[in-house]
């Protein structure tokens, strides 16, 4: 067995590799927080919620009507999104003139009821997901074991996204987005129905929240925990990346996954805390974070 | 034609309107001449309505415009070009040029904007509108309201803080979009400037509208009108 720095190769592979993963998931979900943030101005503390939602809805979807993993993968964020749709109609449009305080209890609020109503349904212990046929097995790469279905996870976080930056950096919508974000009562006066583009981006944040979900199901066991055990170090994320950078918050998901993963191999103590030991310094040398743009 | 009456905005419990009234017909450009605080730009934003509180009446060929959204006033062909500008550092030049969407046909083509403002055909590719001159700035958010199609243009002290050049060129467009039909109510602190584009001039003082001077007649109230802005 080869040694990489006294540690055995597939150890160091393998803790890369889930960290990789994990940091796929952290990039999708902060990304959906980094933009809800620019557009609603609301820390979406019911983020965590809405991704358990993405993975129990591909959960139900599969054991009660029988639609399997791929379909999921669109129909569980579109079920999602239209409820996050739904949300920010009723409920959270009501708050966009009061504190940002407002909107992070009233989403935390959120989060706890659903997850209680989930816990409540489907008690706490989770339930597994089957890795689907076509992504079944292990390919071998030579120093290690790759496990299709975490292959795809990667493959796709990436693939998605970059889809989303390219939306928002390079469409015609993306512009109107990040000019909303700057100033939205001009945007609105320029003949743009900016209500429709708010919960429409909230909706989309939501779904790509969802997504994720379905893509953690088979990794993770569906349980109403799941999201709030990801969210906190979502926010670190976030918070490291700099507040409404979209690059920012990809590169720093992946990067804080790999960091983590690391950390588990050669000091496994400091595992749990290293993002925010990270989120200390970077805060203390650069306060606006990593890709933060002057205010 | 736009036709203003009673109208009256708040900011909180700032009521900084008590009763405007004017109107401006179509093809014309008409001044809102006063002193700071007199209310033209609350006048501009209550028109377009980017204000907390208004009351009165706003017709714009006919049509109510009190208690629509700003995105519906757009669409009904009215476009505002605010004081600060309103160029988007996170979009680049040719973005913010494109950004208002179409209300009308009738509008300007991209080719058209940039013969009148050749500075931006070659600062197009800029990739933050917000690196422009203050001089580009003010002709990119001049030229990006001629697009659309809206026939009813609200320009706030477009001339403010720019080269004597710049301000004639800016002088220059507005003749030239005048000339095309378009209908322009313009804020301005520099009657000088105002007296060589505009067809009439109403002054403002205290949230209300005190006189109203034709152009032709502006040197024989040259005393009244430097009594008014205290210049």
């Amino acid at each position: 067995m080869f040694t990489i720095l006294g540690i055995p190769g597939p150890l160091l592979f393998g803790q890369l590799l889930l960290g990789v993963i994990n940091g796929a998931f952290y990039a999708m979900l902060s990304l959906g927080l980094a933009v809800i943030f620019g557009m609603l101005n609301i820390i979406n503390f019911a983020h965590g919620a809405l991704f358990m939602m993405g993975a129990f809805v591909s959960w139900m979807l599969l054991n009660y009507l029988g639609i399997g993993y791929f379909p999921s993968l669109i129909l569980s964020p579109l079920i999602v999104g239209v409820f996050g749709l739904v949300l920010e109609k009723t409920i959270i449009s009501r708050l966009y003139k009061l504190d940002h305080v407002y909107g992070l209890l009233l989403t935390f609020g959120l989060a706890l009821v659903i997850e209680g109503l989930f816990r409540n349904a489907y008690g706490s212990s989770g339930m597994p997901y089957r890795i689907p046929d076509a992504l079944q097995g292990a390919t071998n790469l030579g120093f290690m074991f790759l496990p299709n279905y975490r292959g795809w996870v990667v493959l796709v976080a990436i693939v998605v996204c970059l889809a989303t930056w390219a939306i928002i950096e390079k469409t015609f919508l993306g512009a109107r987005l990040r000019a909303a974000t700057e100033n939205a009562p001009l945007v609105q006066a320029f003949g743009v129905d900016v209500p429709r583009l708010i919960t429409l981006t909230y909706a989309g944040g939501i779904a790509l929240a969802a997504f994720a979900g379905v893509l953690a199901a088979p990794i993770y066991s569906v349980n109403p925990n799941m999201g709030s055990s990801f969210i906190n170090t979502v926010f670190a994320v976030v918070v490291i990346g700099g507040m409404g950078s979209i690059m920012g918050s990809i590169v720093t998901g992946f990067g804080l996954g790999v960091i983590e993963g690391l950390t588990k191999v050669f000091y496994p103590q400091a595992s749990a805390t290293v993002i925010f030991l990270v989120m200390v310094i970077v805060l203390l040398a650069m306060p606006r974070g990593l890709f933060g743009k002057a205010v | 034609m736009l036709e203003v009456k009673g109208l009256n905005a708040w900011y909180g419990e700032s009521h900084i309107l008590h009763g405007v009234d004017f109107e401006v017909r179509d093809g014309e450009v008409v001044t809102l001449l006063g002193r700071n605080g007199a209310g033209k730009t609350t006048t501009m934003k209550s028109i377009m309505g980017l204000v907390p509180r208004r009351e009165g009446s706003v017709r714009y060929n006919g049509t109510e415009t009190v208690g629509l959204a700003p995105n519906f006033i757009a669409k009904a062909g009215i476009a505002f070009c605010p004081e600060e500008r309103g160029i988007f550092g996170s979009l680049s030049v040719s973005e913010n040029l494109m950004l208002p969407p179409i209300v009308a046909p009738g509008g300007l083509s991209v080719d058209e904007i940039y013969t009148l403002f050749p500075n931006l055909r070659e600062r197009a590719g800029t990739s933050q509108g917000t690196k422009l001159s203050g001089g580009e700035q003010q002709m990119l958010a001049i030229g990006r309201i001629l697009r659309t199609g809206a026939k009813m243009l609200l320009l706030d002290e477009p001339t403010e803080g720019l080269a004597p050049v710049i301000v004639q060129q800016i002088g220059r467009t507005i003749r030239e979009i005048k000339a095309r039909g378009f209908t322009v109510l313009l804020v301005e602190q520099n009657f000088r400037f105002a007296a060589t584009v505009a067809d009439r001039h109403y002054v403002m003082e205290h949230g209300r509208i005190i006189d109203m001077i034709p152009n032709a007649q502006l040197e024989a109230n040259m005393d009244k009108l430097h009594d008014y802005l205290g210049v």
